[in-house]
C-alpha cells in the first residue's frame, strides 16, 4: 500500500530524513519508535504533505485503485481524499467552526472524490454520533468549535473521531499517546482497534512501548538520525523499553 | 501567503451620453443642480444653507486613513445619462445600454426578468432610473421612489423628515451632501403595514471624476416593518472617486427597520491607485416606543471606507443593532463601526463587528456607546473580533464608552486571531480543498453577521467575501 524508498527531507536548512525506507501492506500495523529529534514527526508530516517540509530525494508510492501513485506530487487535501490520514500530535484549534460542520464538510469532500453519495445533515448526525461513541466522546463536543478549549485528551479523541468518520486506508498516528492518562489511552486504543481491518493500515509513531500494549503492532521500526536502524516484531519494542535507545543508536553509529 | 488579486468583475464602464454640470462647486452649480431637478424653493434654500455652512468647515482627518487631499473643485457634482432627461415612462423604455449594465451587475430591471420578492430602485450616477414592482407597493400604500420624485409627489413628508436625523451641520461630508445631493431612495411605510416586498436600492457610479452624493430617507410609521437592502459597485478607474452619502432612517412607535448593505465599490489596484472614497453618514432614529433599527453591513470594497451606521435610541424600550463584516485587502483602509446613543429608558443595543484584514490593508473598528442620564436600565453588548491574514495587515479596535446613568449595563468583548498556515494545513489534511477551507473559516468567523442578512443577500455576501479571500491564501 505504501512504499517509501530512500526518502530524504529537510525543513529549512536542516536535513531530517536521510534515506528512509519503509513498506506497509494492507491490514498491517507498524510502529515507529525513536528518540527525540530522530525524524518521527517529520516522517508523518512529509507523508501528509506539510508545506514546510521539502523532499530532496527518494520516493513515496501510495496504492490507489490497485495502482501505485506518487504521493509526493499530491496536495495535502488530495492525499486525504485518497485515504491518507494524519492524527496530529498537536491538533489545531479552529475557532468559530463547529466540529460537526467541519466533519461533515470533510466527509462529503472525501465522498465526492471517491464517487460515493454524500450524506445529508440528519443522516450524518446519526452516523457521527455512533462514531463518537467509539471514542467515548460526548455528542455535545460536536457542537463546539473544532478543538477550541478541548483538554489534551479530548483533542486526541477528537482526532480518532475524525479518523473514524473518514475511514482512511492509511492512518498515521503521530504520538497520539502523548499527554494521555492511562484511562484515555485505553479509550483511544480501543477506538483505533475497532477501526482496524484487513484493507487498511496504521502507522503508529510513538516514544513509548505503553501504547503498543493496547494497539499491538505487526512490525516495529527504530528510527534514529533520519533512518530506520532496525526493524522487528513487537518484541523489539519490549527490548527498547528495557534498554532504552542508546545501545541501538550507538550500534548504528 | 500572498496578497489578494483584485479581480473586480464589476469594473466595466458603460458608454452612454451624459448630461453633466461643469466641474467645481459654487452656489451657481448648486442652483443648476436644483434647477435640473425642478426643485421647490425651500429645497434650494436648504442646499444653499448647507453649502454656506460647509464652507466654514475643515475636512476632518481623525479616522485611521491616509489619502491625498481632495480637490473639491476638480469634481463633477452632477452627471446623468441623457436618455433619462425626459424620464422614461417605464423601466422597459430605458436605454438598452443602461438595462444591459444592470443586467450585467445581476440586477435585471425589465418587466419579465426582474427579481420577484424585491423591489429595486436603480441609481446610476446622479439619477434614479426607476423602481420595479411599483404596483404591488402602491396597493399596500408603501411609497418607494427616488428622493427627487418624492420631493415632487410627497413634499410634506420629505420636508418633515429631511435632515432630522443627520442635520446639515452634522459633519463636513454631511454638509457637502446636503448641498449637492443628487439622488437616492425615499421610502415611507404607512402605519401598521408590513412591507410586502423587500426594498432595495442599487447604486452604480459610472462617470469619471464624478462624486456620488446619494441621499436616502426611510420612514417607518407606527407598527410598520421593512427590510431594506443596498448594493453598490463602480467601474475600475485610476483616479479616486468620492462617494459621500447620507442615509436617514426614522422609526416611529413599534416600527422596525432592517437595513442591510453589501458594499463592493472598486477598491483600487494592488498598489492602491484608484478606488472609491466611501465617506458616508448613516444614522437611524428610533423616535417611537418599542421601535427597532438594525444595520447589517458587509463592507468588501472601496479604497477607503469611513462610516459608522448609528442608532439614536430615543423612544422607550427601543432597540438598536449593528452587525458588520469588513474585509480589507491590498492597500485598502477601513475605519468603520457604529454609535449607539441611548436616550430613552430601557433601550437596548447590540454590536457585532467582524474585521478581516489581508495584504497590507488596515481595518479599524471604531465605536461609541453613549448612555445618557435619562436612559435608565439601558443595556449594550458589543463584540469586536478581528482576523488577520498574513503578517503585514493591521487591525485596530477603538471602543469608546460613555455612561451617565448608573443603572446601565455595558459589556464589551474583543478578540484578534490570525489564519495560520497550521490551520490551513490541518483542514486540508482532512480532504478539504483550499476553497472549502476558506469558506469554512470565513463562515465560521462571520456567521453571527451573515445570519442577520436576508437569505439571497446572505448568499451573495458569503460568495463575495470568499472570492476576495480565496486569492489571498495558498
Amino acid at each position: 500500500m505504501l512504499k517509501v524508498k530512500n526518502l530524504h527531507a529537510r525543513i529549512g536548512d536542516k536535513e531530517v530524513l536521510k534515506g528512509l525506507n519503509l513498506e506497509i501492506k494492507p491490514g498491517e500495523v507498524h510502529a515507529i519508535m525513536g528518540p527525540n529529534g530522530s525524524g518521527k514527526s517529520t516522517l508523518s508530516k512529509v507523508l501528509a504533505g506539510h508545506p514546510d517540509y521539502e523532499v530532496t530525494s527518494g520516493s513515496v508510492d501510495f496504492e490507489v485503485d490497485f495502482q501505485d501513485r506518487d504521493l509526493l506530487t499530491m496536495a495535502p487535501d488530495e492525499r486525504a481524499r485518497q485515504g491518507v490520514f494524519l492524527a496530529f500530535q498537536y491538533p489545531i484549534e479552529v475557532p468559530g467552526v463547529s466540529n460537526i460542520t467541519f466533519l461533515r464538510a470533510a466527509f462529503n469532500s472525501v465522498c465526492r472524490a471517491q464517487g460515493v453519495k454524500e450524506m445529508g445533515e440528519e443522516d450524518f448526525r446519526k452516523f457521527v454520533e455512533q462514531k463518537a461513541a467509539l471514542v467515548d466522546l460526548n455528542p455535545s463536543f460536536l457542537e463546539r468549535a473544532v478543538n477550541e478549549g478541548f483538554s489534551g485528551g479530548e483533542k486526541k479523541r477528537n482526532e480518532i473521531l475524525q479518523m473514524a468518520v473518514l475511514s482512511p486506508r492509511l492512518a498515521i498516528l503521530d504520538e497520539t499517546d502523548s499527554g494521555l492518562d492511562i484511562d484515555s489511552l485505553k479509550v483511544v486504543a480501543q477506538g483505533v482497534n475497532k477501526l482496524r481491518n484487513k484493507n487498511n493500515a496504521i502507522l503508529l509513531i510513538t516514544h513509548y512501548q505503553r501504547l503498543l500494549d493496547y494497539i499491538v503492532p505487526d512490525h516495529v521500526h527504530v528510527l534514529a538520525g533520519g533512518r530506520i536502524l532496525q526493524s522487528g516484531d513487537k518484541t523489539l519494542a519490549q527490548k527498547l523499553e528495557q534498554h532504552g535507545y542508546d545501545w541501538l543508536v550507538k550500534a548504528g553509529v | 501567503m500572498t496578497d489578494l488579486k483584485t479581480e473586480y468583475k464589476h469594473g466595466f464602464v458603460t458608454s452612454v451620453e451624459t448630461e453633466t454640470i461643469r466641474k467645481g462647486l459654487d452656489e451657481e452649480v448648486i442652483r443648476l443642480i436644483s434647477a435640473k431637478k425642478n426643485e421647490p424653493e425651500w429645497l434650494l434654500e436648504y442646499r444653499l444653507k448647507a453649502y454656506r455652512h460647509w464652507l466654514t468647515l475643515e475636512e476632518p482627518h481623525w479616522a485611521k486613513a491616509d489619502y491625498a487631499p481632495i480637490d473639491y473643485n476638480a469634481l463633477y457634482y452632477y452627471s446623468a445619462p441623457k436618455s433619462v432627461e425626459e424620464k422614461p415612462k417605464s423601466l422597459d423604455d430605458l436605454d438598452p445600454e443602461l438595462l444591459a449594465t444592470f443586467e450585467r451587475l445581476g440586477i435585471p430591471l425589465s418587466e419579465q426578468k426582474r427579481i420577484s420578492g424585491v423591489a429595486i430602485d436603480a441609481v446610476f450616477d446622479s439619477v434614479s432610473l426607476g423602481t420595479t414592482h411599483k404596483d404591488v407597493l402602491e396597493k399596500a400604500g408603501v411609497i418607494f421612489c427616488s428622493i427627487s420624485e418624492a420631493v415632487k409627489t410627497h413634499p410634506e413628508l420629505v420636508r418633515k423628515y429631511l435632515g432630522t436625523v443627520v442635520p446639515h451641520t452634522d459633519n463636513f461630508f454631511a454638509a457637502l451632501n446636503a448641498a449637492v445631493f443628487s439622488d437616492g431612495s425615499f421610502c415611507y411605510i404607512p402605519r401598521g403595514v408590513t412591507c410586502p416586498l423587500d426594498l432595495s436600492t442599487y447604486f452604480r457610479i459610472n462617470a469619471k471624476e464624478t462624486g456620488q452624493f446619494e441621499r436616502t430617507l426611510l420612514i417607518a410609521d407606527q407598527g410598520s416593518f421593512v427590510n431594506y437592502l443596498e448594493g453598490c459597485t463602480a467601474p475600475q478607474r485610476d483616479e479616486n472617486q468620492l462617494h459621500a452619502a447620507v442615509v436617514e432612517l426614522v422609526a416611529l412607535d413599534d416600527a422596525e427597520i432592517r437595513y442591510s448593505t453589501v458594499q463592493n465599490w472598486y477598491t483600487g489596484d494592488r498598489e492602491g491607485r484608484g478606488g472609491i472614497y466611501n465617506f458616508v453618514t448613516k444614522r437611524g432614529k428610533c423616535v417611537g416606543r418599542n421601535s427597532k433599527i438594525s444595520w447589517t453591513q458587509v463592507e468588501a470594497g472601496s479604497s477607503i471606507t469611513w462610516k459608522y451606521p448609528s442608532c439614536i435610541l430615543q423612544g422607550e424600550n427601543s432597540v438598536g443593532a449593528f452587525y458588520s463584516v469588513a474585509l480589507t485587502h491590498d492597500r485598502m483602509q477601513a475605519d468603520t463601526g457604529t454609535k449607539m446613543i441611548h436616550i430613552g429608558k430601557n433601550t437596548r443595543s447590540t454590536i457585532v463587528s467582524k474585521g478581516i484584514s489581508t495584504g497590507k490593508s488596515v481595518n479599524s473598528y471604531r465605536g461609541l456607546v453613549k448612555i445618557m442620564p435619562t436612559a435608565s436600565g439601558a443595556r449594550n453588548f458589543s463584540q469586536c473580533d478581528s482576523m488577520l491574514v498574513g503578517d503585514r495587515a493591521g487591525a485596530n479596535t477603538f471602543p469608546y464608552i460613555e455612561v451617565k446613568n448608573d443603572s446601565a449595563v455595558v459589556e464589551h468583548e474583543a478578540s484578534t486571531s490570525r489564519i495560520s498556515e497550521d490551520q490551513l494545513f490541518y483542514l486540508q489534511s482532512r480532504g478539504l480543498s483550499q476553497e472549502e477551507t476558506i469558506s469554512l473559516l470565513v463562515n465560521g468567523f462571520c456567521k453571527d453577521v451573515f445570519k442577520q442578512l436576508p437569505l439571497e443577500f446572505s448568499v451573495e455576501a458569503v460568495k463575495l467575501i470568499e472570492m476576495k479571500l480565496e486569492n489571498s491564501i495558498g
